[in-house]
């Protein structure tokens, strides 16, 4: 089986983030980057599935974004994929979800992979759209937001996650497209042993600009922090200092409850 | 501008978010049609034409079918915008319609800004403006972002019909879990987060809550990590609190975490990132390492 896992990579969501100079996305500069969460988990149910079926099967991963996002595909080769496809994209901040869905498309077409795993959305932008336009535009079947896979003689039996705690279980034959939901599985940290192995695996690169030249069809504007809502009190200080305060605050709202 | 708005029915019943899509569609000034795969038993409130497939002969969202139907209303109506709940529904139908009409998509809007719609960003911490380029766009709607209208009415119907086969089965719904707590009727609800880094500091936030005595609550990612089981989840896809106190413990605060606890009476947040959304929401943020502050709280309160 051929199966191709997409990862982006993405800052690390407790940084303090600034607008670039036109405003149209994050400044790049003194951000931390590491693999989006939910590609985790689609690295991790690719390799679970390559687990389950033996030596019969090979893990593409691939990653769109400048040098530095050989980092996560250096992650994704230790967790147990067997090659990579860095999409070399110096501008990746600014190419919205048509445009690397486009790509990713233009990489995958023809190749016959039997299953692509993506994760639900991206921490930074959370379009979700991307997994979905890679389906569509490659005309095979896809679900999203799973929290659970399993396959079985060419079909794939996936639970969506719905609202309130409902779940919602679809099967589809591959060759076929999921989107992988947080919770799916307990996505494994790579060993030092498997890290040394990765070193020897191939990682090819290709130019973005040569698999597709779509234009945008949004554009994006006015990157900010929210305007704050409500009168919200910020309280800093020792910690002596903090929970006489809140204590102050906690008689008063707890009054009556206890 | 003329509007299609994209109504959800799930086991035989329309779902209130229909009138979220309405409210919207006020909220923009359009001129609103729906579609809707449903029953003509119970149909949105509302004057406009409603695009309507029989959800007994179609069944249960199928991605395929759903496009196809929907594609035939796009058709009809010739709409300017599509627009949806960002659902499970939503998401997942959305970008299939904006790559067959290759159009713009925007995803989970949250506001009208001019000819711009605002949207969230870095798990909702940040915000930017998107416009579409293209002259027709495809937009998802983020639930509770639009107040709900409750029009009135009666639509004019018309109906839609497929014969598309489709290559994805709907097998049936699973329920959900069983729930060993009762956060929705708590008084005080004391929930922990990622931020207290690892299971057996689960502990120090329990302590807080039989300090004060609360609930234990949790956020998503707790319960992923098995820390907590699903019954302690608080949000979207947990359970929806409004406790007259809720104490959030080094939870950054994702939309789905707001959308389950923001209606609490006063809300106490304890986060070292100044930045994280919680704050939106929080009447009190204690900027303090969550494993520092709280024992020493507890501490103070036993």
């Amino acid at each position: 089986m051929k199966i191709l896992v997409c990862i982006k990579q993405v800052p690390d969501m407790e940084s303090h983030f600034r607008p670039n100079g036109s405003a149209t996305w994050f400044d790049e500069s003194d951000l931390a980057f590491r693999m989006n969460e939910y590609d985790e988990y689609a690295v991790e149910e690719a390799v679970l599935l390559k687990e389950q079926l033996g030596g019969e099967s090979e893990i593409t991963v691939l990653s769109i974004g400048p040098d530095r996002v050989i980092e996560a595909i250096k992650k994704a080769l230790a967790i147990g994929c067997d090659r990579a496809v860095h999409i070399l994209e110096p501008e990746v901040t600014s190419r919205e979800p048509w445009q690397i869905a486009s790509i990713i498309a233009a990489y995958a077409r023809g190749k016959q992979f039997d299953l692509i795993f993506t994760g639900m959305q991206s921490q930074d932008r959370g379009s979700a759209q991307v997994g979905v336009l890679v389906a569509e535009l490659l005309g095979i079947p896809s679900t999203t937001t799973l929290v659970g896979f399993a396959w079985a003689d060419g079909v794939v039996t996936a639970t969506r996650e719905l609202e309130g705690g409902v779940k919602g279980k679809v099967r589809l034959k591959t060759p076929a497209l999921v989107t992988c939901q947080l919770g799916l599985n307990s996505p494994r940290y790579p060993t030092l042993p498997n890290i040394m192995k990765a070193r020897k695996k191939e990682i090819a690169t290709l130019q973005a600009g040569e698999l597709s030249s779509e234009p945008p069809l949004t554009g994006s504007s006015s990157f900010r922090h929210p305007e704050k809502r409500g009168s919200g009190v910020v309280l800093e200080g020792s910690v002596d200092e903090l929970v006489e305060k809140v204590i102050v605050i906690l008689k008063d709202k707890t009054a009556g409850l206890r | 501008m003329k509007l299609l708005l994209v109504g959800e029915y799930r086991e035989g019943k329309l779902l209130d978010t229909t009138a979220e899509l309405l409210g919207f569609a006020a909220a923009i000034g359009g001129d609103a049609s729906i579609f809707l795969v449903g029953s003509a038993e119970d149909v949105p409130a509302f004057s406009g034409t409603l695009y309507l497939a029989d959800a007994s002969l179609y069944g249960e969202y199928n991605p395929e079918v759903h496009k196809q139907l929907l594609l035939k209303a796009v058709e009809e109506g010739n709409p300017d915008l599509i627009v949806f709940i960002h659902s499970s529904y939503g998401w997942d139908l959305a970008p299939r319609i904006a790559a067959s009409l290759r159009v713009a998509q925007l995803s989970e809007v949250i506001g009208i800004a001019g000819n711009a719609y605002e949207v969230g960003c870095c798990n909702a911490k940040m915000r930017r403006n998107v416009t579409p380029s293209t002259s027709k766009a495809v937009i998802t709607i983020q639930a509770g972002a639009f107040p709900a209208l409750q029009e009135g009415g009666a639509p004019v119907v018309k109906v839609l019909s497929t014969d598309v086969a489709s290559t994805t089965e709907f097998v049936g719904y699973e329920p959900p879990e069983a729930r060993d707590v009762n956060l929705a009727k708590a008084g005080i609800v004391v929930s922990a987060g990622r931020g207290i880094g690892k299971k057996e500091n689960i502990e120090v936030i329990r302590s807080l809550a039989r300090a004060l005595g609360g609930e234990l609550g949790a956020s998503r990612p707790v319960v992923d990590a098995g820390w907590l089981d699903h019954g302690h989840q608080v949000g979207s896809t947990g359970q929806t609190v409004a406790p007259k106190l809720y104490v959030a413990c080094g939870i950054s605060g994702s939309i789905q975490h707001l959308a389950g606890m923001k209606k609490s009476g006063f809300i106490l947040a304890i986060n070292k990132d100044k930045d994280a959304p919680i704050g939106e929401v929080a009447d009190v943020l204690v900027v303090a390492d969550v494993l520092q502050f709280v024992p020493a709280l507890t501490a103070k309160l036993s």
